[in-house]
């Protein structure tokens, strides 16, 4: 008895002791740092909540990346303790989170801007954040504690639902439609007070689109074939239509408020991206449609239209080039341009170039399902998602620090142009290392050997694959490197900087 | 003077983006509503959940320059005729395990997930499992012990052990041989199975 109340206190104690320690640390943090939030909207600063957790959420995805491709070269490293299927679980899982946070961070960064009025709904708002923060949090200490459980419905519902991308357990589906819906309430009820514009209107529409196809992928099937196909009806009409569309609405409004170009041609070109976009990517779905059990006028719809896809992404670089020429890249947040300027040739280069190289079904037979996959998902999703979301997490720290100057001549300016080149040499040297191993996959495991597990095994075996692995690792930790300048660099720059950074007007 | 053409002009572009987007939509839905009645457990591109009780090969069509599934006579499952119903119910068994073991992030199925083990569309028809008469037997000792009956070809991955029980792995078995007899369009392209000579 007296044993047990004398442990307790002990535990009370340290706990206690930690706190304080633990607040020290923050306290010591927060005078290092130097951020003003008066300096910040109410809106804005429920914005950099979503961005923090945002930058911690792509920590994460760094790093359980770097423990599954340590996997590929030591399959016995963490084995039966965070098994691969684990740390790729929340390596992907955590990528979806952290850019749907930085996006939700981003809208609420120019809701105010563009709507001209406070947002309705703000407290509403930062209950949601603390819920969703709370959420994913568990979600993750569930995935790595538990990990898997037994063939039953409670599992779906409280470990994970086990469908690559949207793992969630069905308990956190449902609290993501919630905060979702929060957050949609707060962008309707905000442009409503102020005011609506066409760059509002795609939003909300965009919005309604980009909740509703999450629902799509909540229910389970015994028939895999119907199951994949609702599960494609997510990820692809995310990534290659709504999220699409929201960068193009994100990048619109960044065009008119970094270089001042005019409302009339950013709007008239939104215009016509989504209709581009739309055009391409809603029945493009058909290139997930091949091999899955689907009818055969899949092929020829699929590769059809995902072939146009690359259109509106050669679009979206010809309008950034074009009005960062036009306006002679004059621009007191040189880090955010260029960010932006990265994610028009990414998305081009990761979504059009590297989508359109598999997506007829001729050569798709070949690369499906091997790394070549991987190659084009990670050029795509740094290059086209990750970029955008870095670039605004530069645009706050600038208001952040109250509006400083950020253009040429800033001191320590290598930082942020040495994470720039890191974390864009790193991404592209994964992806040239996973093309080469999807090449030695086609050809070995799928055309010479029919696809047996034991051509499975003899690709994986091969030399150049293993070789590739490793450059994988290597670049993987490149990568890493870059992220860690990049937070560096955006908890310093601007810190001592007294010059502002001028206003910029539309021209 | 100087009016906007139309290529130019903003209206025009917002109309031209709603009729695409909504067009667009509204086909995929049809196709959508095709495509699932086409594809319903028990239609001819996706078997019913008896075919388990088939033998089930997948071959070559010299005409249609493509594997297709072959469906032939009588071939029982763990020796035992299953009913609609049992066949369905064991069919979900396999399926709701293999999510809630998370294969699809080592595995693909339909050649979706992750790359760092092979393919399972055609797994029950693999030529790693030797023989027919071996075959229920190795997979169901693979599955509820897959480090001790590793099967990792030279590559030293093996696959971690997953808590399977005896009923779970017999449902993932049957499960797999379900999808084995899906019509895939082909894929994967000139698979050899445990059924083909040498
Ligand atoms: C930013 C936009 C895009 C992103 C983030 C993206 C991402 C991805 C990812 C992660 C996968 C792998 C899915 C899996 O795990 O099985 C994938 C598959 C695929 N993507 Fe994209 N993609 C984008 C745009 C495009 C475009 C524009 C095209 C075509 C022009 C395309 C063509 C394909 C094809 C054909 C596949 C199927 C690969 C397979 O056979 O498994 N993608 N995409
Ligand atoms: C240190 C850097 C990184 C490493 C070492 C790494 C490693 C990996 C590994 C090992 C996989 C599993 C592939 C497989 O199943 O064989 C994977 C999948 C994936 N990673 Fe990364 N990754 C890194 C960074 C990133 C970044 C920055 C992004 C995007 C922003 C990203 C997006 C993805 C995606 C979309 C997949 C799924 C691909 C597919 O299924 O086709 N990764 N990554
Ligand atoms: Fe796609």
């Amino acid at each position: 008895m007296s044993m047990n109340t004398s442990g307790l206190n002990g535990v009370m104690q340290n706990a206690a002791a930690l706190y304080e320690k633990s607040r020290a640390c923050l306290n010591n943090f927060k005078s290092w740092v130097q951020l003003d939030s008066s300096h910040l909207s109410d809106g804005r600063q429920l914005a950099v909540k979503y961005f923090t957790v945002a930058v911690i959420l792509f920590f994460a995805q760094i790093l359980f990346g770097l423990l599954a491709a340590t996997q590929f070269i030591y399959p016995g490293f963490l084995y039966e303790i965070l098994d691969f299927n684990v740390n790729r679980m929340i390596h992907i899982n955590a990528m979806i989170v952290w850019m749907l946070f930085g996006f939700i961070g981003s809208v609420y960064w120019f809701l105010e801007d563009e709507s001209g009025t406070e947002i309705v709904g703000l407290k509403l708002g930062n209950i949601a954040f603390w819920v969703f923060t709370g959420a994913v949090t568990l979600v993750v200490l569930v995935y790595l504690l538990v990990q898997i459980g037994p063939g039953k419905d409670s599992s779906l519902w409280f470990i994970n639902e086990g469908r690559e991308y949207i793992e969630a357990p069905r308990w956190a589906d449902v609290g993501i439609v919630l905060v979702v819906l929060i957050f949609f309430y707060n962008v309707v009820a905000t442009f409503s007070k102020g005011k609506w514009s066409g760059i509002a209107g795609v939003l909300t529409l965009d919005l309604v689109a980009l909740a509703g196809l999450y629902v799509a992928g909540m229910f389970y099937m015994t028939n895999i074939t119907h199951e994949q196909y609702w599960w494609w009806w997510v990820i692809h009409l995310w990534v290659e239509a709504t999220w699409e569309v929201l960068v193009g609405v994100i990048m619109a409004w960044s065009l008119m408020k970094l270089l001042g170009v005019r409302r009339k041609i950013v709007q008239t070109w939104l215009y016509i991206e989504v209709a581009l976009m739309f055009g391409s990517g809603i029945l493009g779905l058909g290139h997930h449609y091949f091999w899955i059990g689907t009818p055969e006028y899949w092929l020829t719809i699929g590769g059809f239209f995902s072939a146009l896809e690359p259109i509106p992404l050669v679009a979206m670089v010809v309008h950034a080039v074009y009005d960062a020429g036009t306006h002679a890249f004059k621009n007191g947040n040189h880090p955010a341009l260029a960010w932006i300027i990265a994610q028009a040739f990414g998305n081009f280069f990761g979504a059009g170039v590297w989508g359109f190289m598999h997506t007829l079904p001729q050569i798709n037979i070949f690369t499906h399902g091997t790394q070549w996959s991987a190659s084009h998902g990670h050029l795509a999703f740094f290059g086209a998602y990750a970029t955008i979301n870095i670039a605004f997490f530069y645009l706050a720290i600038q208001q952040w620090r109250g509006n400083v100057w950020m253009g040429g001549g800033i001191q320590n300016a290598w930082r942020w142009k040495w994470a720039l080149a890191l974390l864009n040499g790193g991404v592209l040297g994964m992806t040239i290392a996973l093309l080469i191993a999807g090449y030695e996959q086609s050809f070995i495991e799928r055309a010479v050997e029919g696809s047996t597990w034991g051509g499975y095994f003899a690709a994986q075996n091969h030399p150049s694959f293993q070789n590739a692995m490793g450059w994988r690792l290597f670049f993987g930790g490149m990568t890493f490197a870059g992220f860690i300048l990049l937070v560096w660099d955006l908890l310093t720059i601007g810190k001592s900087e007294t010059r502002k950074a001028p206003e910029i007007f539309e021209s | 003077m100087n009016e906007t053409p139309l290529w130019a002009s903003e209206s025009f572009w917002k109309k031209t983006a709603i009729w695409v987007t909504a067009g667009s939509f509204l086909i995929l839905v049809v196709l959508t509503m095709d495509s699932l009645s086409k594809t319903s457990a028990g239609s001819k591109r996706v078997p019913a959940y008896t075919v388990i009780n088939k033998k089930i090969d997948y071959q070559y069509n010299k005409e249609l320059h493509k594997s297709m599934p072959v469906i032939g006579e009588n071939e029982f499952l763990f020796g035992k005729e299953y009913t609609e119903d049992e066949a369905r119910q064991l069919v979900d068994l396999g399926k709701k395990t293999t999510q809630a073991k998370n294969c699809m992030n080592c595995h693909t199925l339909l050649g979706n997930g992750a790359y760092y083990a092979p393919d399972l569309t055609k797994a029950w028809l693999d030529k790693g499992w030797i023989s027919r008469e071996m075959r229920e037997d190795m997979m169901v000792k693979f599955l509820m012990d897959p480090e001790n009956n590793a099967r990792t070809f030279g590559s030293n991955r093996k696959m971690p052990n997953l808590d399977i029980t005896e009923q779970e792995a017999r449902g993932i078995i049957a499960f797999l041989k379900w999808m084995s007899s899906i019509d895939t369009n082909g894929f994967p392209y000139n698979f050899k199975t445990i059924e083909a000579e040498e």
